[in-house]
């Protein structure tokens, strides 16, 4: 693999060593800079974000601009929530996870079981190519598929499909190389044992791999909790709480677009972005813990 | 033998519907940017002008094409010395020490945090601190955008090619050292060129995120319509001019957005495939 000369003047060793400590004096630095954003990120979101959470907070409805201008010229916290925009995450996450699980499992068992054949590499880059889909282009593609021909609105269900469109590649993918990781023996035992095709699906299959399946949608889920610009152009946002599907409806990075578009919402702003980040996060160290379990050994 | 018959068949067609929806997207862009692309035809590309007074209506790509590949690559020059040293420090320096795992799951904290998230931190922090150096009036622009973007994509850099460089044989790092190599040696004239096309390729695909990033970029780059003059200038790139105004967009100027929607996607599909196709053909 080495090409070229390699060409080191062996005499000068002083310089050599004071070059090689030199570098990685720089390596930590940079390192080091690499980290500064990060802490600065976590610590603003949490230090100006805590003072609104309260009880409040996650079960009313958000506040007009009016309201908020009132009470930050009483100096008080801002009044009301974010609940309409936390019930139509859930509801349009729901309604993602029901489209794309079902699918992106089938047709990573369908991949793995069809390893080698040729149409299952195209699928295979099929399926990269759908995974670098920028966001905003998917928002586009829902916005002409449900909302102007399906809904005629603004609706959830097109912020579902959007989403639905983001996990599907990421859920194929953690199947397939979770089926990997399953021995064949089990796999064929199953078979030896005359089990239907279906059963050894349903009871070897996904049993076997249940913690590599459920990493892979845990964070397929975490990324598109925070998506916001497939949103604005689909499920557009709501002041109501809705539970409508075929209705425009908020989502929490919604609301957090709509504060930071209002100067009386700035304090609402932090606090809604330390809960959804609390939660994205939260789904990350879950897969994780999920990843490390597997690794270890299953706990049976 | 008949139900397993079903299943194969039922399990073929969920496959197939990934074709159908990668083919869907690709047509569904294709119709809604048409009129745009009959309309300007295929000067819609080079097209330095974005009017959407009605009667003169004129417009054109250039100005966000050139936001998009400027923000993108000066973020992906920021982002590579950050990169690559944290890379080395996990997988060679400090390799399956307490540090390094802390750091790298400090890196993986960064992929999760969202692009909105990123936004507000760069309008609130980023923004004044740029003003406060005096480097330009309102703080918004190519280069607090850029700065935003190698943020976001220094875990997706890093991931990748610590990977790789933690793969490099030991036996051909120990070789190195037993004729008297220094570490810095080993690195560039071991680790370096055999890990070279998988670090180039994570570097590609780092690309291919920031062409598409949408919020935090809308957030600070100023929204402006014209190509950037320099590096404090405001513009706007793909996806921003999209999520600024596709809510308001009807008629040509809409199938215009479908359009730069189109190419977007292009380049993006490009960009990945020439990542996945290094990888592919090295590893």
């Amino acid at each position: 693999m080495i090409s070229g000369k390699v060409q080191v003047d062996i005499n000068n060793i002083m310089g050599r060593k004071k070059k090689n400590i030199f570098f990685l004096g720089i390596v930590i630095a940079l390192s080091v800079i690499t980290v500064i954003p990060i802490i600065l990120i976590l610590g603003q979101i949490i230090i100006k974000g805590i003072g609104q959470i309260n009880f409040n907070f996650f079960v009313q409805t958000s506040p007009d601009s009016l309201q908020a201008m009132t009470a930050i010229a009483n100096n008080q916290t801002i009044p009301g929530g974010i609940a309409n925009g936390i019930t139509g995450t859930l509801l349009i996450v729901i309604v993602s996870c029901m489209m794309a699980i079902p699918l992106g499992i089938m047709i990573g068992i369908y991949l793995y079981e069809n390893q080698a054949r040729k149409y299952s590499n195209f699928i295979r880059n099929i399926t990269e190519i759908l995974q670098g889909v920028p966001s905003i282009v998917l928002g586009i593609i829902s916005y002409l598929w449900i909302v102007k021909n399906i809904t005629h609105g603004f609706s959830a269900f097109a912020g579902s499909v959007s989403l639905a469109i983001m996990m599907l590649p990421l859920i194929i993918r953690s199947t397939e190389e979770t089926m990997k990781m399953i021995p064949n023996e089990i796999r064929e035992a199953a078979f030896a044992m005359g089990a239907p095709y279906h059963k050894v699906i349903f009871r070897v299959l996904i049993p076997s791999g249940f913690s590599g399946l459920s990493t892979g949608i845990l964070l397929s889920i975490s990324r598109i909790l925070g998506e916001t610009a497939p949103l604005m152009m689909t499920a557009l946002g709501s002041s109501v709480i809705n539970y409508n599907i075929s209705l425009p409806t908020s989502a929490v990075p919604l609301l957090i677009w709509e504060f930071y578009n209002d100067p009386n919402m700035i304090s609402l702003v932090w606090s809604s972005a330390l809960f959804l980040m609390l939660l994205v996060l939260s789904l990350n160290l879950l897969s994780g813990r999920l990843t490390a379990n597997q690794k270890t050994g299953r706990k049976r | 033998m008949n139900s397993d018959k079903l299943t194969k068949t039922i399990l073929f067609t969920a496959s197939l519907l990934v074709l159908i929806i990668s083919a869907g997207i690709g047509f569904s862009l294709l119709e809604g940017s048409m009129p745009a692309f009959k309309e300007f035809g295929l000067k819609f590309i080079i097209t330095n002008e974005w009017n959407p007074r009605e009667g003169s209506e004129v417009y054109g790509a250039l100005p966000f094409i050139a936001g998009t590949l400027i923000t993108s690559i000066l973020a992906l020059i920021i982002c590579l010395p950050l990169a690559f040293s944290t890379s080395l420090f996990i997988a060679e320096y400090f390799r399956n020490t307490r540090v390094s795992n802390i750091l790298s799951s400090m890196v993986d904290l960064l992929a999760g945090i969202p692009s909105i998230i990123y936004g507000l931190w760069g309008f609130y922090t980023l923004r004044p601190f740029i003003i406060s150096l005096g480097l330009s009036d309102q703080g918004f622009g190519i280069f607090t955008s850029s700065l935003i973007l190698a943020i976001m994509i220094i875990p997706f850099a890093t991931s990748l090619s610590t990977e790789i460089i933690s793969m490099v044989p030991d036996e051909l790092k120990e070789a190195a050292y037993s004729l008297g190599a220094t570490r810095l040696e080993v690195i560039f004239y071991v680790i370096v060129p055999n890990a070279r096309s998988g670090i180039i390729a994570s570097y590609i695909l780092a690309l291919g995120r920031a062409l598409g990033e949408t919020m935090a970029v809308t957030m600070l780059i100023g929204n402006s319509n014209v190509i950037p003059t320099g590096l404090f200038s405001t513009g706007n790139t793909m996806a921003s001019i999209i999520a600024n105004q596709f809510g308001e967009a009807s008629g040509l100027k809409l199938s215009a957005l479908i359009a730069i929607g189109l190419l977007l996607f292009v380049i993006t599909g490009i960009i990945n495939s020439i990542g996945k196709f290094i990888i592919r053909k090295f590893s």
